[in-house]
């Protein structure tokens, strides 16, 4: 019985060290191109089964973080290990554990669509029937049935980033790592890809990727690294980045400087702080109703007043004083 | 930050020298007729042509003279053409490398991959040639057994030279440099179309540096069926440079795809 017990214990002790190690583990992970630091000496955890976002603006420093992983760049300086390998030593096998969707379509275009799944398969040496199985499975999940032996070419937008996705998951990865995955697309296909990677996440697969979008990160985050410039200002989960960093609201303002100064020196002392930019006056506030009323009161000519829940973008701006479109 | 670039896998090679026969086999109907059509130009224009003119060179004529050498040239085009443009465009403009290079491929599987497939279409080139050389009832002995696997090397060594360039160069216009300046020479310099030993010795040494030089005197050799120790030698350099510039041009294509 006490045996029991205690081997219980341990398979509960065991589970939770599994799911509590880091998949991803970088420790003062630096890239230097010539004198530009690239990525400069960052430290992170990414935990297997989660989705984990680095949010910045280009040349930030997010895509070469990525291709450090996937072992297509190596590191200037620091340590990075992935699934327990360090990236320095086993490239192979780092790499047979990741799926990559990268930035730019990397598909075949010498390949139609069917093949340009079974070649990869071939890289990852799957077996023929192993390939053709799971690229049929992956041609369903993604909807791609119709297009099966199309090329390419003729693949919309949406549908070749979504076979990008499905021949990045030829190989059952632990890890996919999607370098602005919906970059480009119309907003169905966005949402399209979004609800793919909520599935993914649910079937285990740890998320790693890399945006410029806001509600991307809302929408599929479970953690963000807000990067600047090589550097990591501020990790944490995007709400408690909005509640830690702004106010939950935002009223907007646009107009001729002078009217926007004026309303600000009106209500300075009924907001937490705000943010003066060359076109707009954001305010922010635990209270966006009562303030918006009051600013309608003053009767001043704007061109345009609303009011909005805080986002990351708000984050970003407060944090690096920049916008984050770039 | 140093690591230990990961040795070569000739499997992982193989990977990639079957998708670009995956490819090839798409259109190969398309691609191999010219491989054809261009001995046959040669033979009737520059055989029969100006074989009209010189009747005879070094005892035999000359289109038995000119025909050896051609099928070497074709096997150098053949390969060339492959690992200069085709994997320029590769790497560079439809970023299939991209793709290739986030699975377990690592850029030196990848580049031997593409020399076996440079090897490849350099062996197409020529066994095309080759077949119209039979029908012009030229090299029909059991000798001949001998030049397949010649094509072969010969291959992949132009695969090598070729693949060496690429990696050094970042713009596609600069192939016309490789291809003018030094592939062109080499095919009227390395005694295709005349005995070198009629050229100064100054000439006739630099020849023996070059690499089509050699597998022209080779292949001349074997459907002679003149057979010394300098065959030996000619094979000799042939495999000696291949060896060495396999081993650079690795290194090259990793330290080009991999910073």
């Amino acid at each position: 019985m006490g045996n029991e017990f205690f081997s219980f214990c341990e398979f509960g002790l065991s589970w939770f060290m599994e799911n509590s190690t880091p998949i991803i583990t970088a420790q003062k992970l630096s890239k230097t191109y010539g004198s530009l630091k690239a990525v400069n000496a960052i430290n992170f955890e990414i935990l297997p089964g989660t989705c984990y976002g680095f949010l910045g603006p280009n040349g930030a420093g997010k895509t070469t973080v990525m291709r450090m992983i996937y072992c297509v760049t190596p590191l200037t300086s620091g340590r990075l290990t992935v699934n327990g390998e360090n990236v320095m030593e086993n490239m192979s096998a780092v790499k047979r554990g990741i799926g990559v969707v990268t930035q730019d379509d990397s598909l075949d275009y010498d390949l139609n669509v069917i093949n340009n799944l079974l070649v990869y398969a071939r890289y990852y040496d799957l077996t023929r029937e192993q390939a053709v199985r799971r690229a049929d499975e992956l041609i369903e999940f993604f909807q791609l049935e119709e297009k099966r032996g199309e090329n390419v070419r003729t693949l919309s937008g949406g549908m070749k980033r979504r076979l990008q996705i499905a021949r990045a998951l030829i190989n059952k990865p632990s890890i996919l790592i999607l370098d602005e995955p919906s970059t480009g697309l119309d907003p169905q296909a966005r949402h399209h890809v979004w609800s793919k990677c909520h599935e993914l996440i649910e079937q285990g697969v740890t998320l790693l990727l890399t945006t410029h979008y806001m509600d991307e990160a809302e929408q599929l985050c479970d953690k963000i690294a807000v990067m600047d410039r090589g550097h990591i200002i501020t990790e944490a989960s995007p709400w408690d980045l909005i509640k830690s960093e702004v106010s939950p609201y935002v009223v907007e303002i646009r107009g001729d400087e002078a009217a926007r100064n004026k309303i600000l020196k009106a209500v300075v002392d009924q907001i937490d702080f705000h943010e003066a930019l060359s076109d707009r006056l954001l305010l922010y506030t635990a209270d966006a109703i009562p303030l918006h009323a009051h600013i309608q009161d003053m009767d001043i000519p704007v061109k345009t007043l609303l009011s909005r829940r805080s986002s990351l973008e708000d984050v970003f701006l407060k944090l690096t004083g920049r916008e984050l479109i770039d | 930050m140093r690591n230990k670039a990961p040795r070569v896998r000739v499997r992982a090679a193989l990977r990639v020298w079957q998708r670009n026969a995956t490819v090839y086999k798409r259109t190969w109907k398309l691609n191999i007729l010219p491989n054809f059509f261009e001995p046959f130009l040669y033979l009737l224009g520059m055989g029969l042509g100006l074989g009209a003119y010189i009747t005879e060179m070094e005892g035999m004529p000359y289109i038995n003279f000119i025909a050896p050498g051609l099928l070497i040239s074709s096997i150098m085009w053949g390969a060339t053409l492959e690992t200069t443009y085709n994997v320029f465009v590769k790497m560079n403009f439809d970023r299939i490398y991209d793709g290739i290079l986030s699975t377990p491929i690592n850029p030196k599987d990848l580049a031997l991959g593409e020399l076996f497939w440079g090897a490849t279409r350099g062996t197409i080139y020529g066994s095309a040639f080759l077949s119209i050389l039979f029908l012009f009832g030229m090299g029909l002995h059991w000798g001949i057994l001998l030049i397949f696997p010649m094509i072969f090397i010969i291959g992949f060594m132009f695969a090598t030279i070729g693949l060496l360039f690429t990696s050094m160069i970042k713009e596609i216009e600069l192939f016309n440099y490789f291809f003018t300046l030094f592939l062109t020479p080499l095919f009227l310099f390395s005694g295709i179309f005349f005995p070198l030993s009629q050229l100064p010795q100054a000439v006739q040494i630099i020849a023996w540096f070059t690499p089509l030089y050699h597998g022209v005197e080779l292949s001349r050799g074997i459907f002679n069926q003149v057979w010394g120790v300098e065959l030996l030698g000619h094979f000799a350099w042939i495999i000696g440079l291949t060896l060495l510039n396999t081993l650079v041009v690795l290194r090259a294509i990793h330290k080009r795809l991999y910073n």
